[in-house]
């Protein structure tokens, strides 16, 4: 069009960003075809601690200028900053250990990612290729021990398969539905002389992922939208993972429907949206699980019909049909039967299926869900999310947590554990914006928060990154502070502490008899406070602050918020009492929803 | 529960059987029986396998195997439209008293004898399920020492290749 064609060096450079990314036959060893490939492949930051087999790659690894390695306290640590990294920023989180314990450290964070389709990469030191086998000093297969729980695996001991072995694994952990991919790389192979080349082809004739989905199930899926009565958007955590919200955001409006999003898509439409409703499940609003039980039309997308928000699967949304869009063709239909599947990347799914439900609503007119709305209206009048007083005067944990996302705001990003905490950090913080909301879903790990925190502040450094945490996690995963500390990543601490295992002692309050079995941590107020966390964290090179009032609560935070030079713990001693409402049993029909305990909401009789 | 043939052509890869082998188990399918080897293509191998599962089950399946990476294909083929063998080998008592006996049931299910000591036979059979468990029916009053069988093989009738397709995706790639 009137332009010079581009010299060879100009497209090198459009696609390598960076410029150096183009390689042809250069004589390296394999630790520097390993540092050279994730270079190439665009890493800018790794999570890791070294030791005896993955020791040759750590000493180019100080050469590089383009690679930041952070070094953690504990593999798991790594792994859980890897993933936070990737949460918040959408790009392959790495993360790199040595072989044996190195290696099966990495074991929960991998499970975790697997469980929540996190983009990761993790590279492994092995023994030397011929100690392999051999039951060799810190030995372990870990391509075998960690095969069911990541999305593909290599073991590497040809260094001249180095470059395709890591672009393969970026490629896939990072393309269809996301997930962590394992490299174990032989320490022989770091030694050994190769060639580095780049960039390199792959080799994948098993791996084609559909992005784009099939015209006429998207016609299926407008037709049941423009004409059902009680609709509900059942937003998972693949909007995210595909950036789709701001496409969703136009279906929402498009549609009319309610939407309710999951634990893992928090934040994936805007909690202000008149036609949010909030999360459903076992602790999510009435007006969220009531609008699935009573819709006509449940439309799925990214969302896996997990136990969790089901609850006993056979009487879910019974009124419902269903449209389920997924980028993994295996979630369609594997616990919910389907009517209409539609398989594609979720953003493609979304933008598709707005203008074909635009065609079809000038045809047969904008649906009438008025009375549809009157009725939920009637849900959120009478069911809002609330809480009541602790009998104990001690602290409210859900009034920390409020009071924590009004004062730093929707802009900020939010790690939380998993429990009580992480239930009301989901509830009581209103989310704007997609990968503000950062947590362990599908697995469920204790300690995630503060590595995890480290590594979204690692990504987004500008932004407040507050770590919301239990006193349980976070005696799981706090010697990250650490590396907070020292590597100048400012996270903050939002610890809800109430002395004890909180969801645990919850469920022992309400279906052990209050037998209160291993449950109490004696961390809080009127214990023997060990450890104390005010100290912990300035032993770490932190600032601990202890709140036990309510009148200390925002003063505290907003301390905490200007803080900018060094982490900050800040030790919320709250009510062990307080119990995460609404709450669905495990088990049991989602239409036994209790709003508090012994409150269950009386439903319209239906026939 | 019905039984289903699968066939799954994979990357000829090392560590593909475990991967195929260990999701069976962490899915919690059954898996009747399963059988790999190399195909005309060095590239690829083929692995049946048989499965008891109903029909919503097989599709998860089929589902679940395609997400592995080195997995290029799943055909199902069904019984009336395929050839299914498995390979039999027997060991049976056999004397002189007995021997002619056993050579007669031998000779009823054309399979073949491909050992003879004083004391027994090797019997090698090949057939569908069914009829191997006739012939072992049939040895079993002279007195089997020993059973080995493999799982099923099968492939389509008529001249059509599933793995020429394949073929061309693992070239292109």
């Amino acid at each position: 069009m009137g332009q010079p064609n581009p010299t060879p060096a100009q497209v090198a450079a459009r696609t390598a960003p960076r410029g150096v990314d183009r390689a042809v036959g250069e004589q390296v060893t394999g630790a520097q075809s390993i540092v050279r490939s994730l270079e190439a492949v665009g890493v800018e930051n790794v999570f890791g601690i070294p030791g005896g087999a993955i020791l040759p790659t750590y000493d180019p690894l100080m050469d590089s200028d383009r690679l930041r390695h952070i070094l953690v306290r504990h593999e798991q640590g790594g792994g859980h900053a890897a993933s936070g990294y990737a949460h918040a920023t959408g790009k392959v989180g790495v993360t790199m250990a040595t072989s044996g314990p190195g290696a099966t450290n990495l074991v929960t964070p991998l499970a975790d990612a697997n469980m929540d389709s996190i983009p990761m990469v993790a590279i492994t030191g092995q023994v030397a290729a011929p100690a392999i086998g051999t039951d060799a000093f810190q030995e372990a297969d870990i391509v075998g021990i960690t095969m069911p729980v990541t999305k593909h695996s290599y073991l590497v001991t040809d260094p001249d398969e180095i470059p395709r072995t890591i672009a393969e694994a970026f490629h896939i952990a990072s393309t269809g539905r996301p997930g962590p991919v394992l490299v174990d790389i032989a320490k022989s192979a770091m030694q050994e002389r190769t060639t580095f080349s780049w960039p390199q082809e792959l080799a994948l004739p098993g791996y084609h992922p559909v992005t784009k989905p099939h015209a006429k199930q998207i016609r299926e899926a407008a037709k049941l939208l423009a004409t059902a009565r009680r609709p509900v958007l059942y937003v998972g955590g693949g909007v995210i993972r595909s950036g789709a919200s701001a496409a969703l955001r136009r279906l929402v409006d498009t549609s009319g429907a309610a939407v309710v999003t999951t634990l893992m898509a928090r934040g994936s439409v805007p909690d202000s949206h008149p036609q949010h409703l909030g999360m459903p499940g076992m602790h999510g609003t009435v007006p969220a699980v009531a609008a699935l039980q009573k819709a006509d039309l449940v439309v799925a997308l990214g969302a896996r019909f997990d136990d969790r928000v089901t609850g006993k699967l056979s009487s879910f949304a019974p009124h419902a049909a269903v449209v389920h869009a997924d980028i993994d063709p295996a979630e369609i239909g594997k616990n919910r039967a389907v009517d209409v599947p539609i398989v594609g990347d979720l953003r493609e799914v979304i933008e598709d299926l707005v203008p074909a439900l635009q065609a079809e609503q000038e045809r047969v007119g904008k649906p009438d869900v008025e009375a549809w709305w009157h009725q939920i209206d009637t849900w959120r009048e009478t069911y809002p999310l609330g809480f009541s007083a602790t009998a104990d005067g001690h602290l409210a944990p859900q009034h920390v947590i409020s009071r924590l996302g009004d004062i730093v705001g929707p802009d900020a990003i939010y790690v939380a554990g998993v429990g009580q905490h992480q239930m009301w950090a989901a509830q009581f913080i209103r989310y704007e914006r997609p990968n503000t909301w950062i947590n362990s879903g599908g697995l469920g790990t204790m300690g995630y928060s503060v590595p995890a925190a480290m590594g979204a502040k690692v990504g987004e450094p500008d932004r407040d990154v507050w770590a919301i945490d239990g006193d349980g996690c976070f005696q799981m995963t706090n010697q990250e502070l650490a590396t907070c500390a020292i590597n100048d990543i400012p996270i903050k601490v939002a610890l809800i502490n109430n002395s004890s295992l909180g969801m645990v002692r919850q469920w022992q309050t309400l279906f052990y008899n209050e037998r209160y079995s291993n449950t109490d941590l004696h961390t809080g107020h009127g214990t023997l406070r060990i450890p104390d966390f005010v100290k912990l964290a300035e032993a770490y090179g932190c600032v601990g602050i202890r709140v036990e009032h309510e009148s200390e609560v925002d003063d505290a935070i907003k301390k905490a918020n200007e803080i900018d030079d060094r982490p900050v713990v800040v030790d919320f001693n709250v009510s062990r009492d307080a119990m995460v409402w609404p709450m669905v049993a495990a088990g049991v029909s989602n239409d036994d929803i209790q709003y508090a305990r012994g409150i269950s909401p009386a439903w319209e009789r239906e026939d | 529960m019905s039984r289903h043939t699968l066939s799954v052509l994979v990357e000829n890869k090392p560590g593909v059987l475990t991967r195929v082998a260990g999701l069976f188990a962490r899915r919690a399918f059954n898996i009747h029986s399963l059988a790999v080897g190399p195909t005309e293509h060095e590239e690829i191998s083929r692995i049946t396998v048989v499965v008891d599962v109903e029909e919503h089950p097989l599709e998860q399946v089929t589902k679940q195997l395609n997400k592995l990476v080195h997995v290029i294909k799943i055909v199902e083929l069904d019984a009336e439209v395929s050839v299914q063998r498995e390979l039999l080998l027997v060991k049976v008592k056999a004397d002189a008293a007995t021997r002619s006996g056993v050579l007669e049931v031998v000779e009823l299910f054309r399979a073949h004898v491909v050992d003879v000591v004083p004391d027994s036979v090797v019997i090698e059979a090949t057939g569908t399920s069914a009829k191997l468990d006739a012939l072992l029916a049939a040895l079993a009053p002279f007195g089997v020492r020993e059973i080995v069988k493999s799982g099923t093989l099968a492939v389509g009738r008529g001249s059509r290749s599933i793995t020429d397709r394949a073929l061309e995706r693992v070239r292109s790639a």
